[in-house]
């Protein structure tokens, strides 16, 4: 408990002081505008630095835990208990020759990972740590998260037909029909979340959950989202784009080194974001769930924890159930694949939406 | 540097780049490139949205044109045989005709809007999509139930038209 | 008169160090990296196998009944969205609007559900 204190002491308290010292160490001799902008700037800039070794991490937590429900060890060499394993792949990687296909189309081919990694990034301008832990509190904030990631179809499509290779192009294709039909649901499930808020702000929808936690009144639209983002981010089951048996890898078939590195950045960095934004739509965000219940009792339960601490909890737990599903289910034919995101999930989230907004109003009739 | 100046700034980036990137999606020789083209400008028409303070409208150009439209467009070039010939789009000798209409245009454009005031400016209330949910199924009922045909028409020719044998 | 730009100046900000944040690896990684390309290496990937022709041939048509499937759906979802937002200021009214709304939608899946076209082959 004490090295955790330090750690949040220091993220609240020392954090802050550091950036109280840079900002006036520059308006000696910049203008407060600059001052403000540089500032920014920096804040975000260690944000990126802190989600790459989040994903970093999550690689590595990955291998081992998948490899100890196959009782296996997994990665335990670099470091102790392989902890140093992700940096070693990291440089493995760029130090790696960078193949670009004769017959490929060099810049639809180079420009594909940028549009990937892009949005990928660009989604965690919404998540909300805390309260005021967010880079950009916006009135449309689970939108803008359902339009920032459907620009990575795009990328999926540029990188198959880029690399000019049978496998990849069939992944790409089979990849952008997966993610477009599963959107469909996706973008139902959240609805019903937005209902109840009465917001899309990411923050005000956390602070809706202060009573009770969406999860408890929409399991569905639970269900619903979590198993679309599990094929949106075409993770196993649902990993038909690279199976290894059919198409090789898939649409990033062709691509080697610093490249791949990026592609699985982009992997990550959307997994991690699906997660954050369940937690933040059913799981009471950055909410300490002792103060939530001891609030039902009329109990002053402390905290425990600080708000990030929380959100970041919920969101590796929620993370654990991606890893949990790749070391249980077998991946599934391609068309129960289709079958599923339109003949069982879009109803499913259809008759969600149904009751819930005839549950809604029937609630606010009674209490007016 | 004052806010506006901010925004008279992302202004002109986006509008530079829209032009660029409506002039690249005409001007490359490969249809493939010229619909990645398209792409980026319907992004930064998102970014004038923004910058109109229309943020609803925003996420949903990305979402329908660039997130949709786009897709089915590539779908649709890389369903054809021809999706990389160096000459699938085709420059042709009617440049002049349709320079002269695209000016007519321009000038009949500037004519018209040159002459209106526009209200700029306003303050736009933090909960605009509430409004605007409130208006769709208030006054504008009407064309929202007449959109839901369309597009289930769209769908049902469609699936007609693609599916026919 | 001020609007509050704030928050979305952040992601504008933000947009800028992530394009910069997704270069800085294509930058740095040329710099350790060996570059000695040769025509096999080189060669489009296919198992071992020498490719045949490009892979630019046609596909299969049904991916583009999907893709307009999906617009057509992804219209209706954002349509429901300021509908959700606002529900809590609407009345019964607004509720039945909806259904109807929803309704006539319902009708296209069906349809399409019935002629196959959401069936993989």
């Amino acid at each position: 408990m004490d090295a955790l204190n330090a750690v949040s002491n220091f993220i609240s308290n020392v954090l802050p002081i550091l950036r109280d010292l840079l900002a006036g160490l520059l308006n000696n001799f910049l203008p407060g505008w600059l001052t403000e902008i540089v500032m920014s700037i920096v804040s975000i800039s260690v944000f990126l630095a802190f989600a790459t070794i989040v994903v970093m991490s999550l690689t590595l937590v990955e291998r081992r835990v998948i490899a100890f429900m196959q009782n296996r060890l997994g990665p335990n060499r670099v470091g102790p208990q392989g902890v140093l394993q992700p940096v070693a792949d990291v440089i493995k990687l760029f130090a790696k020759e960078d193949i670009i296909p004769a017959n490929a189309d060099p810049w639809v081919y180079r420009l594909a990972t940028t549009v990937m990694v892009i949005p990928a990034l660009l989604i965690y301008a919404v998540i909300p740590w805390s309260q005021n832990m967010v880079i950009a509190n916006l009135s449309i904030g689970i939108l803008y998260f359902v339009a920032i990631s459907s620009v990575s179809v795009v990328g999926l499509l540029m990188a198959g037909w880029g690399s000019n290779n049978k496998f990849a192009l069939l992944g790409a294709m089979r990849a952008a029909a997966q993610v477009i039909s599963y959107e469909i649901p996706l973008v139902f499930s959240i609805i019903g979340v937005a209902m109840l808020a009465g917001s899309l702000s990411t923050v005000d929808i956390v602070n809706a959950q202060r009573v009770l936690w969406f999860i408890v009144l929409q399991p569905v639209a639970f269900f619903v989202f979590f198993t679309a983002a599990t094929a949106e981010l075409n993770r196993t089951p649902f990993d038909l784009m690279e199976a290894e048996s059919e198409i090789v890898a898939g649409y990033h078939v062709e691509y080697s080194g610093v490249r791949f590195a990026l592609f699985f950045l982009a992997e990550y960095l959307n997994g991690f974001a699906v997660a954050a934004l369940a937690t933040t739509m059913f799981f009471g965000g950055w909410l300490s769930p002792v103060e939530t219940i001891g609030n039902w009792f009329g109990w002053n339960l402390p905290p425990l924890l600080p708000p990030y601490a929380w959100f970041f909890l919920k969101t590796y737990l929620l993370f654990f159930i991606l890893y949990w599903l790749r070391g249980t289910l077998p991946r599934v034919r391609i068309d129960q694949l289709m079958g599923l995101a339109w003949k069982v999930l879009l109803p499913l989230a259809l008759a969600n939406l149904a009751l819930t907004s005839i549950g809604l109003y029937l609630y606010r009739v009674i209490t007016t | 540097m004052n806010a506006d100046s901010y925004v008279a700034i992302a202004f002109w980036i986006l509008a530079i780049g829209m032009v660029l990137a409506a002039y690249a999606v005409v001007a490359l020789p490969r249809i493939i490139h010229s619909a990645l083209a398209l792409v980026l400008f319907f992004f930064q028409i998102a970014g004038l949205y923004v910058l109109l303070r229309a943020e609803f409208i925003a996420a949903v150009q990305v979402i329908i044109y660039v997130g949709a439209v786009t897709v089915l467009f590539l779908f649709a070039i890389m369903l054809t045989n021809r999706s990389y010939a160096p000459d699938s789009n085709p420059a042709n000798r009617q440049w002049i005709a349709a320079g002269v209409v695209s000016l007519g245009l321009l000038g009949t454009l500037l004519a018209t809007l040159g002459r209106q005031t526009w209200p700029t400016g306003g303050q736009v209330p933090a909960n605009a999509t509430v409004l605007l949910g409130q208006l769709m199924l208030g006054p504008f009922i009407l064309p929202f139930e007449i959109a839901a045909i369309l597009l289930l028409v769209a769908m049902v020719g469609a699936i007609v038209i693609a599916r026919e044998s | 008169m001020q609007t509050d730009w704030g928050n979305w100046g952040y992601v504008a900000l933000f947009l800028l160090i992530a394009t910069g944040f997704a270069f800085i690896p294509l930058v740095l990684s040329p710099l350790i990296r060996p570059r000695n390309p040769n025509p096999v290496k080189q060669a489009t990937y296919e198992c071992g196998i020498e490719t045949v022709g490009t892979s630019w041939i046609r596909y299969y048509a049904g991916f583009y009944v999907y893709a307009l499937v999906f617009v057509v759906f992804d219209v209706e979802t954002i349509f429901l969205y300021p509908w959700a937002v606002a529900f809590g200021l609407l009345n019964w009214f607004a509720l039945i609007e909806m259904a109807i709304f929803i309704g006539i939608l319902l009708v296209g899946l069906v349809y399409a559900w019935k002629k196959q076209a959401l069936r993989w082959w």
